[in-house]
């Protein structure tokens, strides 16, 4: 049972990872191909965690960790620059 | 692992991949980037909050340890996602809306505070508008 909807949830996120590409290749300004890359990073994590089901290892939490922190980082990191014209002041 | 820890896990993991689904189908339906900002910082967000705990009651059931890493997750997420849609709000005001001409009113001597502090000052530059 737990296979048929893990089946069902990697179906949802990849299909919920193409329509973030869509958006980033089509966004009409920069920030909201900052905003699909936010998003498709965070669901690159729910992927991972998916995955780590369905191998039943638990190694992958440190990967998803690693990635909810960098996308933050990147993210604000890149709000700053358009903002600002810089990282740190 | 019994069947109801199963039921647990299988409806957490269909709950938590349908709204990661909805966050992005907003994504790509809603109009304008500020309306846009509504599915990826909340249903996105929740999405990935069910697949954590599903994947936690999983290995709390199968192996009957609880960890503490999925938590950590969902805390950081938690924290970061409202952060995160006020800086992508916050650049896109300052990059493409007008503060003379395409924000309401706000009754008082100055206008909103991202744009202009309370003693009449101009915060940020609005340099690269486009």
């Amino acid at each position: 049972m737990i296979h048929i909807a893990l089946h069902f949830g990697f179906i949802a996120v990849s299909l919920a990872l193409l329509m973030n590409l869509w958006r980033l290749a089509t966004g009409p300004t920069i920030m909201d191909r900052v905003l699909a890359i936010d998003t498709m990073v965070i669901n690159s994590i729910a992927l991972i965690i998916l995955y780590g089901i369905w191998t039943q290892s638990a190694v992958y939490f440190e990967s998803a960790l690693l990635l909810a922190m960098f996308s933050f980082i990147s993210t604000v990191a890149c709000c700053r620059f358009i903002l600002r014209g810089d990282v740190i002041e | 692992m019994s069947i109801y820890f199963e039921v647990l896990v299988v409806v957490h993991i269909v709950v938590g991949s349908f709204f990661a689904f909805i966050g992005s189908f907003g994504l790509i339906k809603l109009p304008d980037l500020m309306s846009r900002l509504h599915g990826p910082s909340k249903a996105t967000t929740l999405g990935l909050g069910g697949c954590l705990i599903a994947s936690m009651i999983y290995f709390a059931g199968t192996e009957g340890r609880f960890s503490i890493q999925e938590i950590l997750i969902t805390f950081f997420l938690f924290i970061t996602a409202p952060v995160t849609a006020h800086f992508i709000a916050k650049a896109h005001l300052h990059q493409h809306v007008d503060p003379h001409r395409d924000v309401p009113e706000t009754g008082g001597k100055t206008s909103w505070s991202t744009f202009e502090s309370c003693d009449g000052k101009r915060t940020e530059q609005l340099a690269n508008r486009n």
